[in-house]
């Protein structure tokens, strides 16, 4: 069984208080923030290493990002996966959702050979859920998302998705594209021996001309959506508390109401 | 103070440190603490990260790092658990000597799963006689053609029951005392090999500590490690090896009473004030920040020199278990007086630890013990006029 898991790497939630937005690009600012693997996208890793361990085959690890996602990749080596694939040009730049999953499609086709993509259900950063199942769009197969459990059998995957008070039961041919939530597994620490694997590891890296993509489909180019702003909601204001007799309350907050020209 | 660990050390500390903080949080410690359960569950988690393997030659299946690598995953582990960091650390002294001693087949049999976490081991020589007088040994192997016959019984064996491996000392003939002692791998679940009485401790309570009964075992010629004879001078051997790793166990137990006390102290509020505010507080803290750092400088010197192949290290191997242990035993007794009233209550974690210190001033050589053998050693380098 082929098994391409594909991760993405996020700010540290253990930082967050590091977390800024930088104002003018309405981008996280990553610099000095420590970058870990998107969590549920260590439970896709690890459900690819369990099913290889079952059945055999090989788990490639994809990502698209600037050079220091290699640093995220060779996580996923560490922990056991076979190989790993960057995808890094300045071309790819400000993607959103939707050119993002058309060129991790490109690279999954130009890999071709596999039998089931897995995604985390949705990253920690954007919590967007979107780029796996565009993924899916894109390269025309069938998709489960938000799974908790699969069993795969004659080339036919029985997943169990989570919903809010009930879980779904779904049968599929593969090749086929999963997400996965926390439940499915816990996911393992990297050995020591995979960490000298990853050291030495080579990490495969592919830009624009490698994966045959259409430029105008790739980065801020191909973005339909754009982020105009992002802010903090202002805090709403604490409420005041009147104390006293029941009559003395009420006389304060026909006061109030009437200053605040309510009544 | 940088110890200039190199890049695989540096790794073997994170990944200790990352699965230590995540997994062993002060809730898992206190739960096997309180329920005196074997953490099968951590040691599994150890097993597959590759921990067990840390100081076995790549051949084995190891990562081909020394002593030093044991002392640095001791010290991490023992800093969220004393308990615990001895279920692994005592694999170590099991299977210690089976790779200093044993024959290639005996290697090449044992330590792979060793070194996979697979199977644990354990070190069988104190009996109920024999404790600092490993010369009192009554366990006999009686010498019957090609196989010998084992009668005794072993006391206090940490990793007792758990173990998979055994290396014992016993007794081939009596009449050459210390000369007359051999060791033997046994398995468990050999005809003849069964465990007795699981100990109830004052601390480290996560490691079971157990009674190993033999009657009538009979085993092959092929268990004995090294030579017949040779019992007293592997075990010596063996513990000159381990006691940086006591060591290392007595400075986890420190650094994390250490940790513990100045988080305490700095959220702590007397007289309108952290109490580390206080010079009596910050003084405390400081004595105990530079003994624990001492400790730490004598454990790593001392292992990086075994590690190199330095013949005689009988009396630095006992400085690195004497003044950690001790040192353990004076930061966690201070630790508990900064948490005061608080520090004596199961809730938080120092009386734990003070618990969990106590047993490294006392096993692998009483501390007494440790001072006759650097004593011995400094009348004999006088004698032959080193200095050193």
């Amino acid at each position: 069984m082929n098994i391409i898991v594909c991760i993405k790497q996020v700010p540290d939630t253990a930082a967050i208080q590091l977390v800024r937005i930088n104002p003018q690009t309405n981008t996280l600012v990553r610099e000095g923030i420590p970058a870990i693997i998107n969590p549920f996208d260590e439970n896709a890793i690890e459900e690819g290493l369990r099913l290889r361990e079952k059945y055999g085959g090989e788990v490639t690890v994809l990502s698209m990002g600037p050079p220091q996602v290699e640093k995220a990749l060779k996580d996923a080596i560490a922990m056991g996966a076979d190989k790993a694939v960057l995808l890094c040009d300045r071309a790819f730049a400000g993607a959103d959702t939707l050119a993002t999953s058309y060129t991790l499609a490109c690279a999954i086709k130009k890999m071709g050979n596999y039998d089931l993509l897995l995604f985390g259900k949705q990253a920690i950063d954007g919590d967007t859920a979107q780029v796996g199942p565009g993924v899916a769009e894109h390269l025309g197969i069938p998709q489960v998302t938000f799974v908790r459990k699969i069993e795969i059998e004659n080339q036919t995957i029985r997943a169990e998705r989570t919903l809010e008070d009930s879980f779904e039961l779904v049968e599929a041919k593969l090749p086929i594209l999963v997400t996965v939530t926390k439940e499915m597994n816990t996911p393992r620490y990297p050995s020591l021996k995979g960490m000298m694997k990853a050291k030495a590891a080579q990490i495969t890296v592919w830009g624009l001309q490698d994966i045959d993509a259409d430029p105008n489909r790739v980065g801020l180019t191909g973005s339909t959506t754009q982020v105009i702003k992002i802010f903090t909601p202002e805090m709403r204001k604490k409420g005041e508390i009147l104390r006293g007799e029941p009559d003395q309350m009420a006389e304060a907050l026909v006061g109030k109401l009437r200053d605040s020209k309510v009544l | 103070m940088d110890y200039l660990l190199n890049e695989t050390q540096k790794m073997v500390v994170d990944l200790t440190r990352k699965i230590a903080r995540e997994k062993i949080t002060p809730a898992v410690a206190a739960h096997y603490d309180e329920t005196e359960e074997f953490p099968w569950d951590i040691m599994k988690i150890l097993a597959d990260a590759g921990l067990f393997g840390v100081y076995i030659p790549e051949q084995y299946g190891g990562l081909g790092g020394g002593i030093f690598e044991l002392c640095l995953v001791t010290e991490e582990l023992s800093r969220a658990c004393g308990g615990i960091s001895i279920c692994y650390a005592a694999t170590a002294l099991g299977a210690y000597p089976i790779l200093m001693s044993g024959s290639e087949e005996q290697k090449k049999k044992y330590m792979p799963d060793i070194a996979a976490g697979k199977k644990l081991a354990a070190f069988g020589l104190t009996e109920p006689n024999a404790g600092s007088d490993a010369g009192g040994i009554q366990t006999t192997a009686r010498k019957e053609g090609d196989h010998y016959v084992i009668n005794g019984t072993k006391q206090w064996i940490t990793n007792g029951g758990e173990a998979e491996v055994y290396t014992i000392v016993a007794m081939t003939d009596r009449t050459k005392g210390a000369r007359g002692a051999t060791v033997f791998i046994l398995d468990k679940g050999m005809p003849g090999f069964e465990f007795g009485k699981k100990e109830k401790k004052m601390g480290i309570r996560a490691s079971a500590t157990r009674e190993l009964i033999f009657n009538d075992c009979k085993v092959s010629a092929d268990r004995v490690l090294g030579k017949e004879g040779m019992g007293f001078i592997i075990a010596m051997r063996n513990f000159d090896g381990s006691r940086p790793g006591v060591g290392a166990q007595a400075l986890g137990i420190a650094q994390g009473a250490l940790d513990d006390a100045i988080a305490y102290a700095r959220q702590r509020i007397q007289f309108g004030k952290p109490i580390i505010s206080f010079q009596a507080i910050q003084h405390m803290l400081a004595d105990m920040a530079t003994q624990v750092e001492a400790a730490r400088a004598l454990i790593y010197a001392t292992a990086r020199m075994i590690d190199a192949g330095v013949k005689d290290i009988a009396k630095e191997s006992c400085m690195s278990k004497l003044f950690p242990s001790d040192t353990a035993m004076k930061v966690t007794t201070d630790a508990v007086q900064i948490f005061g009233g608080y520090g004596y209550m199961r809730e938080y974690p120092v009386e734990k630890r003070m618990r969990d210190a106590k047993i490294t001033q006392i096993y692998e050589g009483t501390n007494q013990i440790q001072r006759n053998v650097i004593a011995l050693q400094l009348i004999k380098q006088s004698a032959k006029g080193q200095k050193d």
